[in-house]
């Protein structure tokens, strides 16, 4: 035998006992790309390939493949692309998930198929306590932050009777479930809308019936953009506060309402003119590639495929090594554009929620602004049922 | 509940149930008169929304945008019955269902291929996007036009059936195709109009909602359902049922989404009663329609006998 061959030998013994680096990383990007909340998918997608074209088609040092394919926010539409996702195009992550109601009908099979799930938006409940799942990461928020922070903000203004609107579905109830929490006013009304619902008429007397001080939606997408402008079409902009989540007053609202958005508190993990320099090359590099202000939304996308490839970095490539890449996913060290940026032991993010109010800049431009922090450091009230153990 | 609350879903609903009986007199009078089931009712109704929301955004103006709406889809509609709905006549209702079902696929591609599938929105004439007051009650100003626009149209429609000779000859040909014919009727243009007519009330609709809803793909499905149930509510083929069968639908779903959570609240837990407040609430008008089926299965109004 000489001495090449024992060295091949050698080297194919030694492949078998260590898992070698992949030689690339399948994305598999489902996202809401048609219908009246088509937006949110489409900026978590720009977003996300913004990183990944600077990277010069990269992901942590892997050519990386996006195959991106539409859920129409339909749980079933959903279901059948991720089966495709993972027995045809045997994807290694999957990512860009709007929707909670989505999320919660296709995830059960991806955690089977022991495939990460890196969420770009949706955190529900679901997942977050004793639910929690090794294969399931949150880039975004667990789904009651966002709302636990307008709670606060409510309570901090002192507002005493409010009516709390959102739709009957997982994640509206946690949306309530997170304002109610740290809202010390009275609730005078809980109303939960039809998933999807456009026309808000009979909602909308039922609120001017009820006379609140303030009223807190959560409506994400088309809902929001329909929301407010029959909220403004029906007066009720000049009678009643409206506080909102940072989804129902970004840019995609705002353009869509206008100047009576003007003065609209609203409440986010994330800010455009946060000052960090991660954020500064973000906006600046999405409005150029793009011509429009990124959203909330596309924050979120950036942040994901930034957090995918400092994993897929400190994994060394080894994204087939479940233990490997769970490890580094959980421990991604990226610049955040959100600013600090840490994962719990659920998987959720442990991060500052801000508060920002929509006004008209010196240029004449409806934006939103950034008013101050909300929560500093917030982690959400289910971690501590989730006895997962660390990869 | 105070008066004005009562008031101001009272109009709400009567818009709604305005809205839905657009689509539904289309609908029940080629069910009626062609015997003719037509899913693709409801592609027109998004055919319109489209042509009005594309039309106002490039012409500055809802009434330019609305008028080509109409036009448009009344020709689209006449082609449609003319090309193909016309050769479905004669064959049993499968036929029909399968036919038309197809259309409405090919409609929906055929938007996505030209649109794309991102939602469009309508804006509204500046002029009308705020609220009015009226003794106390402010009300959205567009809203009030839906409403005058549904009336406006009832009234025509009723008009037009009931005292024009187009009508009598529509009428006609719908008791007894045969001996209309031989009495010298020309029946399929007669057909022609009539899917003409139904055509551009699909699209007074689409450009009427597109404004409050969104203008998208598969828009039309889901108020098709509903205009179905307004036409089995009220009787197959009247138009008068499809009127009284919209109203009722609307008050009803309108007075059940603000009613029947409240008064689950006083009685129940407000866990449960939050649960099963909005799930009641959005099956009230099949509900409805199954009383309607159970106790007078023809209908409130039914077109015949």
């Amino acid at each position: 035998m000489t001495r090449t061959t024992l060295a091949a030998a050698l080297v194919l013994a030694a492949m078998t006992l260590t898992t070698q680096a992949a030689d690339q990383i399948k994305v598999g990007f489902m996202s809401t790309l048609s219908g009246p909340s088509a937006a949110l998918g489409i900026d978590i997608r720009d977003a996300f390939n913004l990183v990944v074209k600077r990277n010069g088609g990269k992901l942590g040092g892997l050519p990386a493949e996006i195959i991106v394919v539409d859920d129409q926010m339909k749980p079933d539409t959903g279901k059948q692309a991720t089966e495709r996702l993972l027995k045809k195009d045997r994807v290694d992550v999957i990512t860009g998930i709007v929707f909670s109601n989505v999320m919660l009908a296709v995830a059960p099979s991806i955690f089977e198929n022991q495939t990460f799930l890196v969420s770009a938006n949706a955190g529900p409940t679901a997942y977050s306590g004793e639910g929690c799942n090794p294969y399931f990461y949150a880039a975004s928020w667990q789904n009651d932050g966002l709302h636990e922070a307008a709670g606060q903000f409510a309570t901090s203004k002192g507002y005493k009777t409010a009516v709390l609107l959102a739709p009957n579905y997982p994640a509206g109830k946690d949306a309530l479930t997170g304002f109610k929490r740290l809202y010390k006013g009275e609730v005078v009304d809980e109303i939960y809308t039809k998933l999807g619902q456009l026309d808000f008429a009979a909602e909308l007397a039922q609120v001017r019936a009820a006379k609140p001080q303030a009223v807190y939606i959560f409506q994400p997408g088309g809902m929001g953009i329909n929301f407010i402008k029959q909220w403004v079409a029906a007066g009720l902009d000049k009678q009643v506060v409206l506080i909102a989540p940072g989804f129902s007053a970004d840019e995609d609202v705002i353009k869509a309402v206008g100047e009576p958005m003007v003065g609209m508190f609203n409440t986010a993990q994330w800010a455009h003119d946060l000052g960090n320099a991660e954020n500064r090359k973000f906006v600046a590099e999405f409005q150029k590639e793009y011509g429009r202000l990124p959203t909330v939304y596309a924050s979120q996308g950036y942040d994901t495929a930034l957090m995918i490839d400092a994993a897929v970095r400190e994994a060394k490539g080894k994204i087939e090594d479940k233990a490997v890449f769970g490890k580094a996913l959980a421990t991604a060290k990226f610049s955040s554009v959100r600013g600090e940026f840490k994962l719990n032991v659920n998987h959720m993010p442990i991060q500052n929620y801000y508060l920002r109010q929509i006004w008209k800049d010196p240029n004449g431009r409806i934006t939103n602004k950034l008013i101050g922090t909300v929560l500093t450091n917030h982690a959400d009230a289910y971690a501590g049922a989730c006895k997962m153990k660390p990869w | 509940m105070d008066a004005i609350l009562l008031v101001e879903q009272a109009l709400n609903g009567l818009q709604f149930g305005l809205m839905l009986f657009l689509l539904a007199a289309g609908l029940t009078l080629v069910f009626g008169i062609m015997d003719m089931i037509n899913l693709a009712h409801g592609s027109l109704y998004m055919v319109g929304a489209y042509l009005a929301a594309t039309v106002a955004a490039a012409s500055g103006s809802f009434l330019v945008g609305a008028a080509a709406a109409i036009a448009g889809t009344a020709l689209i509609g006449m082609l449609l019955e003319v090309t193909l709905l016309r050769r479905l006549y004669k064959r049993d209702h499968l036929h029909q269902v399968l036919a038309t079902f197809g259309v409405l696929l090919m409609a929906n591609e055929a938007v996505r291929m030209v649109w794309g599938p991102e939602a469009l929105s309508l804006e509204l004439p500046a002029a009308l996007a705020g609220p009015v007051e009226i003794g106390g009650l402010v009300y959205p100003a567009f809203r009030l036009v839906i409403i005058a626009v549904g009336i406006v149209v009832a009234i025509g429609l009723y008009v037009l059936v009931a005292h024009t000779k187009l009508g009598m000859l529509v009428r006609a040909g719908a008791s007894n195709r045969e001996m209309a014919r031989a009495m010298g009727v020309r029946v399929n243009t007669i057909f022609t109009v009539v899917f003409g007519i139904g055509a551009v009330l699909c699209a007074v609709a689409g450009a009427m909602l597109g404004p409050l809803l969104a203008v998208q793909v598969g828009m039309g499905e889901s108020i098709l359902i509903l205009a179905f149930v307004v036409i089995v509510i009220g009787g197959i083929g009247s138009v008068r049922g499809a009127f009284v069968g919209a109203v009722l639908v609307g008050m009803v779903d309108t007075f059940g989404r603000t009613l029947l959570p409240m008064s689950l609240r006083a009685v129940l837990p407000p866990q449960i009663a939050g649960n099963l407040g909005p799930a009641l609430a959005s099956i009230l008008i099949y509900v409805l329609m199954a009383a309607v089926l159970f106790w007078r299965p023809q209908g409130l109004f039914p077109a015949r006998g």
